[in-house]
């Protein structure tokens, strides 16, 4: 199997299973969320705060007063990461094309030298994260097994992008390969670990948000 | 009688050759200087090489065509440095090739035997066109299957030039299904160097510099994994092309009309493999370096890799899945909502269970001392 045939199986039907997958288990994680169910709060409310939940959302995506001085490597670390992440995918111009392919929707795409800076960044930031979290005696206690399969599935496709753009370490069309790969394995474990945060985050936090301003504590 | 006059006229050496042509010596170091910069060697090769050319003598040269399109031999007509007029004159001996030879039937296979027999373990073998071994009758030459043609001719062979996409890697005929069961010449062959020069067709000069080279050198140049020339195969297209600024700056021609299209911007959103696809075209061109097939407006196709032609579509970009659509992604979130379903029911029923079995406790059992 030559490195074209790789990268064609990588691109066809590898890619759709791990498309097919990632899109029935986020389906079917947010239908068993959602289906749970809660039970019907008959207490009056505290206040009465129209729009707490949404508000949440923003101000639990900030750090708390004092917390960023306090803990300065999770907080910097994390926004880099997440900033970086999310302007590679989103704003690399193959990317887009891939979306467009998918969903019909597109946008104009960053400069490829601006996107490499930001992904060598969010990778910078995922290895000072690691090394916290194992410095950290709290965070290391805190963290498993799914936390550092999350940490390692998220870090591949980055790498793999960054190592295929430069032309580093191994042939192109096989480096292109190994991307899709690391890429359908994000996919496919997406729905099923704690990366599932994608979609479940700002649920959660608008859930919060209008749950404590039922109970007086709205931000 | 008059054929054998013919023979005895002909010279021994290249070099003496290039004197009866009335060629000098000036002109002839001016050629090897551009066949040096063809081959990407240093330029104090120059020297070397007319030295190495000129006392060495006329390469007998056997050309196979199998299951091709003759689309490599019309490419090779077209080398402009050197011609091929410049290789059959001066450099080789094109003992047989259906079309360019003049004699035909028997007389054509005589030839070919012919130089077999005189240029024994000599003679260069080169090959276009992939072989079928689905039935021996799909592709014959005067009642000899390909694949017998092939086995005989490379037995005696020096080395043997798989030009061509076809005869390197089985090309379009393999394409799926691959109805003729079309294989590569190194599929067939093992006990011979190869050298594989793909492309639909190949580049005409990467054609005759490989020739040139093992004239010059009498070796195999450098190959890659895939038994390619480094020299003229060492970098994709997307690295040299003069539309790569354009790709890097985020600008692509979304059609092949549009204004950007006119601007030259990059071809990569219309479906352009050069970025996996390993050739000379963006720096090599084609003829006589007027142009190659980005330049003139549409993306390469990615001819001289190995199964191009199932590789996904030609017109998508390469980050795009080559078969995934929205239906199949709509089917799967169906799926997904029915497994939820039955999970959504799953978990109630066992909530339910467990409210019915829970047996309450009442004050009164609580407070109730123990007898």
């Amino acid at each position: 199997m030559s490195h074209l045939d790789l990268l064609t199986f990588a691109r066809g039907s590898a890619l759709n299973w791990a498309l097919m997958l990632c899109v029935a288990g986020v389906v079917l994680r947010l239908f068993e969320i959602f289906g749970l169910g809660r039970k019907a709060d008959l207490a009056k409310p505290r206040a009465a705060r129209p729009g707490s939940g949404w508000r949440t959302m923003v101000t639990r995506s900030l750090p708390p007063e004092g917390m960023l001085k306090h803990d300065p490597v999770t907080y910097i670390g994390g926004y880099v990461f997440h900033l970086g992440l999310l302007v590679t995918i989103f704003f690399f111009a193959p990317h887009i094309e891939f979306i467009r392919s998918m969903t019909g929707l597109s946008w104009p795409g960053l400069p490829a030298a601006l996107v490499d800076a930001l992904a060598v960044a969010a990778m910078a930031a995922l290895g000072t994260l690691l090394a916290h979290r194992l410095n950290n005696l709290v965070k290391r206690m805190l963290s498993g097994i799914g936390d550092y399969l999350a940490w390692t599935v998220t870090l591949l496709p980055l790498l793999t992008g960054y190592l295929a753009y430069h032309h580093l370490l191994l042939e192109y069309t096989l480096m292109l390969a190994l991307h899709l790969f690391s890429i359908e394995l994000l996919l496919v474990l997406l729905p099923f670990t704690k990366l599932f945060h994608t979609f479940s985050l700002f649920i959660s936090r608008w859930y919060n948000g209008d749950l404590f301003a039922r109970k007086g504590v709205a931000s | 009688m008059k054929q054998a006059e013919q023979l005895d006229n002909l010279p021994g050496t290249v070099g003496e050759g290039l004197t009866q042509r009335g060629i000098s010596r000036r002109e002839f170091l001016k050629f090897c200087s551009s066949l040096t910069a063809l081959l990407a060697l240093p330029p104090s090769m120059a020297s070397a090489m007319a030295e190495a050319i000129s006392k060495a003598r006329r390469q007998s040269v056997i050309w196979l065509s199998f299951q091709e399109c003759t689309g490599c031999t019309e490419s090779i007509t077209r080398s402009h440095s050197p011609t091929l007029e410049n290789l059959i004159f001066d450099l080789i001996s094109l003992d047989y090739h259906h079309t360019l030879q003049a004699a035909s039937a028997e007389a054509a296979e005589h030839a070919r035997e012919q130089a077999m027999k005189d240029n024994a373990g000599k003679y260069l073998l080169i090959v276009d066109g992939s072989v079928p071994l689905g039935n021996p009758g799909f592709s014959t030459i005067a009642g000899i299957s390909n694949h017998d043609m092939l086995v005989e001719t490379a037995k005696g062979a020096a080395a043997i030039v798989a030009v061509g996409t076809c005869a390197a890697y089985g090309g379009i005929p393999k394409a799926g299904p691959n109805p003729t069961g079309a294989v590569a010449v190194g599929d067939i062959i093992k006990d011979k160097p190869i050298i594989n020069v793909p492309g639909c067709p190949p580049i005409p000069v990467v054609m005759t510099g490989v020739l040139v080279h093992f004239l010059t050198f009498g070796s195999i140049p450098e190959l890659d994994e895939l038994g390619r020339p480094k020299s003229f195969y060492g970098e994709t297209i997307h690295d040299r092309c003069y539309r790569r600024p354009f790709y890097d700056q985020g600008k692509f021609a979304q059609s092949f009309d549009d204004e950007a299209a006119r601007q030259g911007w990059c071809l990569f959103k219309l479906g352009c493999k050069g970025p996996v696809t390993y050739n000379a075209c963006a720096t090599t061109k084609w003829n006589d370096g007027t142009s190659f097939p980005i330049q003139s407006g549409h993306g390469c196709i990615g001819c001289s890799e190995p199964n191009f032609w199932d590789a996904g579509p030609l017109y998508k970009a390469l980050s795009v899945p080559a078969s995934a659509t929205s239906e199949m992604l709509g089917a799967a979130a169906a799926v997904g909502a029915a497994a939820g379903v039955a999970i959504t029911w799953h978990n109630r029923s066992t909530k339910a269970a467990a409210n019915t079995a829970h047996e309450k406790v009442t004050v009164q059992e609580l407070t109730q001392e123990k007898k």
